[in-house]
């Protein structure tokens, strides 16, 4: 009997293979459809095999050593239950995007740049889920940064998308040596590199300390925390719309999974205060990712709402964490359950709105959301999918997006139990940024679909727009339809997630499906209980009673006429609002601390012609006050460094002279 | 036997609050008329109104969609499933634990959501406006709503409504200064969320100073009417929330009998007449703010709630 870890690792091995065959067929007219058929094929199989395995086995782990890599360590591959659930996410969102992929790829102009790349990005971070030592982690980490930078740059020709893939190659460089140093800690003196014995040894505080900054460094910027987001909204958008998806909702996914495995699993019991460090970072990111968000056209929006929802995930987790400290492990298992919830939903949601931006950027050949409109009438499937998209994301009942807020609102609720002053002043403040986060989301779509798929249309693209294919719609429904599901049967997903939560917290939330009515109940039912079925139920009654109750005893007659116009005709649909003026009453009312954004009129000469302008300031002040300044000194170090390139040999040999007394000199005193 | 009488009384409430919607409507505007000295519409004129708008044909605008037809309906049920889930007369009805107080700030958040997306269908800019100036409000209403939850539930120990009217009802509750800031600040979000004088001017026609107006503005006949019966449904629901939590006696408790329940719906009744006399002469009493000072109104009602849940945080006797 083949060991299921060996038979998940033929899965990426498999994919890697694909992306050899694919370098090879690429320029050829059915690639396309091979290679993300081969690539829908072989993630459907491994999600298969991993969700049995998270079902029957409930996380059960099973290792394997593999005589690769270096010589004296070997390849360590291991499957538990953190690592099945991410895989979950991970080839659920392959699958589904392979699936979009067979018919968005066909448009795709230069399929050689993105093909090869593709199965090999997959690979990559089926790699890391599974990865169990140091070496291998930090191996496929590269892999899977480097497969997304090649796929970031599929459209290299483009000023701005290069600028993208040189940023991100920049931090993605940095975030490892992040991780190698957090590793190098962890490994201690003796310098072992599995994971079971940095399991066993115990780091010291300032050497859990220093991981935990590390891996915040490290993980964090992968995942988009404020402030190391900068290369994320760049990047995930300049990629194609499949890529996208793929990296704003499954690759910050595996930077999670880092996190989660190294903070929750390797470096042993936490203390209080590194709950407050995620804490902050989280509630903080959440809320600058979506206020950058209102501010930014479709595909930018997206990736700064993931930068919001990825805030959402660290504080719960940050939450967790200072449950855990404090040996309140139910409701530590509460706040991670709420976070490990969400990662799947916005895996779902997100994955669902790239590829509506996808479909819009296919049908229009447009990205500027200001040119749009009124795609309702020509797209109807890809809009009504898109809303339900918005309608996951933003937290709306009954959506899943909803269901995993509520749960981290009841974890918050535990808190006040928590005995540092720290967390009593920190939680209530994060918990006021998640709740201002969720309904600022809520504004952020609004403005996303209203400006772009509602109104009249605002250039003459939209009127030549069709709907897309069917492989594209059928990705789309399907995950539509995850999030519905989810939303409304919580209880089923919150019930697979115990294997998880116990081997980490040392605690599970209670069995939710044995619940009268599929209700979810974190604690007791006289304390809260939400039920998504009925409240879906529920409102679809009572919206189908009114409509019949109308049409049968009330009138029915309907005139179709031209809209209000206060009296002037034919106003032009210049005259709608836009994404900017949509965003004007918000960027005034947060844009002043947070961008210090200014709204100057510029007012013609009295008599004039010219029309007034309004002029925008805005300022990203993330940028402005951490990278100018490190890009700058770089700068100054580079060019005082410079001159060192034009010595005589002469003064080169007096400095390899100099450094080697130095060295010298090190080494005698050293003690 | 029981069960049957308990889904009576679900739906009696459900029924009772979409009915009393209206009248609750009339009533406010006749005690502002007195109050300005004039004789004002009769008390049932709101459900004039909705019958009237419910015969008439509705006139949709050419470049009107799907979502704009769908919208009417889809408001009315989330706001009136939220309605039902507020106790009004009873607590612990049968259907109470479908829904905590945090489901019900959100399903309001799912009508607004819509509403805003239907004044933008159609592609005028008054709808625009409105959109865009009601998620700003919202984007400060709905976070201080939910600290105005924490508070409430760190107070009782629970997100229930039931169980934190019954926790009200009891003698542990005595004064606390987090509940005292949690009235104000609730009283304020319910005024912003109800487009009420300062914040809006439900009666107003003005183009340049409507919110909740413009959004409805391309809204006609059976349509209308839906939505009208939301906005009515949704003060209802506000000021069952605040007499439930702040003025819970007389709140017949789960399972009690007949008797008990006509005491509680005279006091309901009792409650919702005082409360909108309140309302009347507040808003005779002020004069309507502009938008940009809205944000200021609101963030007192964040702070207000943010403080209020940080002094339970410190000590939960506060």
């Amino acid at each position: 009997m083949i060991s299921t870890i060996a038979l998940v690792l033929c899965g990426p091995a498999a994919l890697l293979a694909t992306a050899i065959l694919a370098g090879a067929v690429s320029r050829h007219a059915s690639a396309t459809r091979l290679v993300y058929g081969a690539t829908l094929a072989i993630s459907a199989a491994l999600l298969v095999i991993v969700a049995g395995h998270l079902a029957d086995r409930s996380g059960e782990a099973s290792a394997i050593t593999l005589p690769l890599g270096l010589p004296w360590t070997g390849a360590r591959f291991r499957l538990d239950g953190l690592s099945a659930f991410f895989l979950v996410v991970v080839n659920l969102g392959g699958a589904i995007t392979s699936l979009y992929g067979l018919g968005y790829g066909q448009h795709e102009p230069q399929p050689h740049r993105v093909l090869p790349f593709y199965p090999a990005f997959l690979a990559g971070m089926n790699l890391v889920v599974l990865a169990d030592d140091a070496f291998s982690f930090l191996l496929s980490w590269e892999f899977m940064s480097l497969a997304s930078w090649a796929l970031v740059m599929a459209h290299h020709r483009d000023a701005a998308n290069r600028r993208a893939g040189y940023i991100y190659l920049v931090m993605a460089s940095f975030g490892t040596l992040a991780l190698l140093l957090a590793f190098g800690l962890l490994a201690g003196p003796a310098g072992t590199y599995a994971f079971d014995a940095m399991r066993t040894a115990q780091p010291g505080r300032f050497a859990a300390g220093a991981v935990l900054a590390l891996m915040l460094l490290g993980a964090g910027s992968k995942a988009g925390l404020v402030p190391l987001h900068a290369w994320l909204p760049l990047a995930h958008p300049a990629a194609p719309s499949h890529v996208s998806a793929l990296m704003s909702g499954i690759m910050t996914k595996v930077a999670i999974y880092g996190f989660i495995r190294v903070v929750f699993d390797l470096l042993g019991a936490p203390a209080w205060w590194s709950g407050v460090a995620v804490l902050l970072l989280g509630g903080v990111t959440a809320v600058m990712g979506i206020l950058y968000a209102l501010m930014e056209n479709l595909k930018r929006l997206l990736a700064y709402s993931t930068i919001e929802n990825i805030g959402f995930i660290f504080a719960s987790l940050g939450l967790a964490l200072a449950f855990k400290a404090n040996a309140m492990p139910s409701a530590a298992a509460l706040a991670f359950t709420a976070a490990l919830f969400h990662v799947l939903n916005h895996s779902f949601f997100k994955s669902l709105l790239f590829f509506g931006a996808g479909a819009v950027l296919t049908a229009t050949g447009e990205r500027d959301m200001e040119k749009l409109g009124g795609l309702i009438h020509r797209m109807p499937v890809t809009s009504f999918v898109f809303l339900v998209g918005c309608v996951s994301i933003s937290a709306l009942p009954p959506f899943n997006g909803f269901a995993s807020e509520w749960l981290a609102f009841q974890a918050i609720l535990q808190s006040p139990e928590l005995p540092q002053w720290g967390l009593k002043v920190i939680v209530p403040a994060v918990g006021g940024m998640l709740a201002l986060a969720a309904a600022l989301a809520a504004a952020c779509f609004v403005k996303a679909f209203g400006i772009t798929f509602l109104g009249r249309a605002r250039s003459a693209v939209v009127e030549r727009a069709h709907e897309v294919d069917r492989w594209s719609l059928a990705a789309m429904a399907v995950l539509a339809v995850f999030c519905l599901l989810a939303g409304i049967l919580p209880g089923f997903v919150i019930d697979s997630l115990s294997p998880v939560t116990l081997s980490l917290i040392g605690d599970r939330m209670p069995v939710q499906t044995a619940q009268p009515w599929l209700s979810i109940v974190p604690i007791a039912e006289s304390r809260s209980s939400y039920n998504g079925l009925l409240v879906f139920v529920f409102i679809t009654i009572s919206a189908s009673l009114a409509a019949f109750f109308i049409h049968r005893f009330a009138s029915h007659a309907l005139r179709r006429g031209p809209a209000w116009g206060c009296g002037f005709a034919e106003a032009t649909p210049a005259a709608q609002y836009t994404a900017v003026s949509f965003a004007q009453p918000i960027r005034r009312v947060f844009g002043g601390f947070a961008f210090r954004a200014r709204e100057m009129v510029e007012m013609p000469a009295p008599g004039s012609l010219e029309p007034a302008r309004l002029k925008v300031d805005i300022h990203d002040v993330v940028w402005e006050t951490f990278y100018q300044p490190i890009t700058g000194a770089i700068d100054f170090a580079t060019e005082r460094l410079n001159h060192l390139q034009f010595l005589t040999i002469r003064r080169y040999l007096t400095l390899v002279f100099l450094y080697l007394v130095i060295l010298l000199l090190v080494l005698a005193l050293w003690p | 036997m029981a069960v049957i009488f308990e889904l009576a009384v679900q739906g009696a409430q459900m029924l009772l609050v979409l009915l009393l919607a209206p009248l609750l409507i009339g009533f406010v505007r006749k005690v502002k008329a007195r109050l300005l000295r004039r004789q004002g519409p009769s008390l049932i004129q709101p459900y004039r109104d909705l019958v009237r708008l419910m015969r008439k044909e509705v006139v949709l605008a050419d470049n009107a969609s799907w979502l704009f037809r769908v919208t009417p309906y889809l408001i009315f049920a989330a706001t009136w499933v939220a309605a039902a889930l507020v106790p009004t007369f009873a607590a612990g009805l049968q259907f109470s634990w479908t829904a905590d107080l945090i489901v019900i700030v959100a399903l309001l958040g799912s009508a607004r959501f819509f509403l805003a997306l239907a004044g933008m269908d159609v592609g005028t800019s008054f709808g625009g406006i409105g959109a865009s100036r009601e998620v700003m409000i919202a984007s400060l209403a709905e976070p201080a709503m939910l600290l105005i939850v924490f508070s409430l539930a760190l107070v009782a120990g629970a997100t229930q409504l039931s169980t934190i009217a019954a926790f009200m009802s009891s003698p542990e509750v005595g004064l606390r200064v987090s509940l005292g800031m949690s009235l104000m600040a609730l009283v304020m979000v319910a005024i912003a969320e109800n487009a009420r004088i300062p914040v809006d001017n439900p009666a107003t026609h003005l183009e340049l100073t409507m919110v909740h107006e413009a959004m409805i503005l391309e809204y006609s006949g059976r349509h209308l009417a839906m939505i009208e019966l939301a906005t009515f449904l949704k003060l209802v629901l506000y000021v069952s929330l605040i007499s439930c939590v702040f003025l819970p006696w007389g709140l017949a408790s789960a399972g009690a009998g007949p008797k008990a329940l006509a005491i509680g719906a005279a006091a309901y009744l009792a409650k919702l007449a005082v409360l909108a006399i309140l309302l009347a002469v507040f808003e005779t009493a002020v004069a309507k703010m502009r938008v940009f000072r809205v944000p200021d109104f609101l963030g007192a009602a964040l702070m207000l709630a943010l403080l209020g849940t940080l002094l339970l945080f410190v000590s939960r006797s506060l």
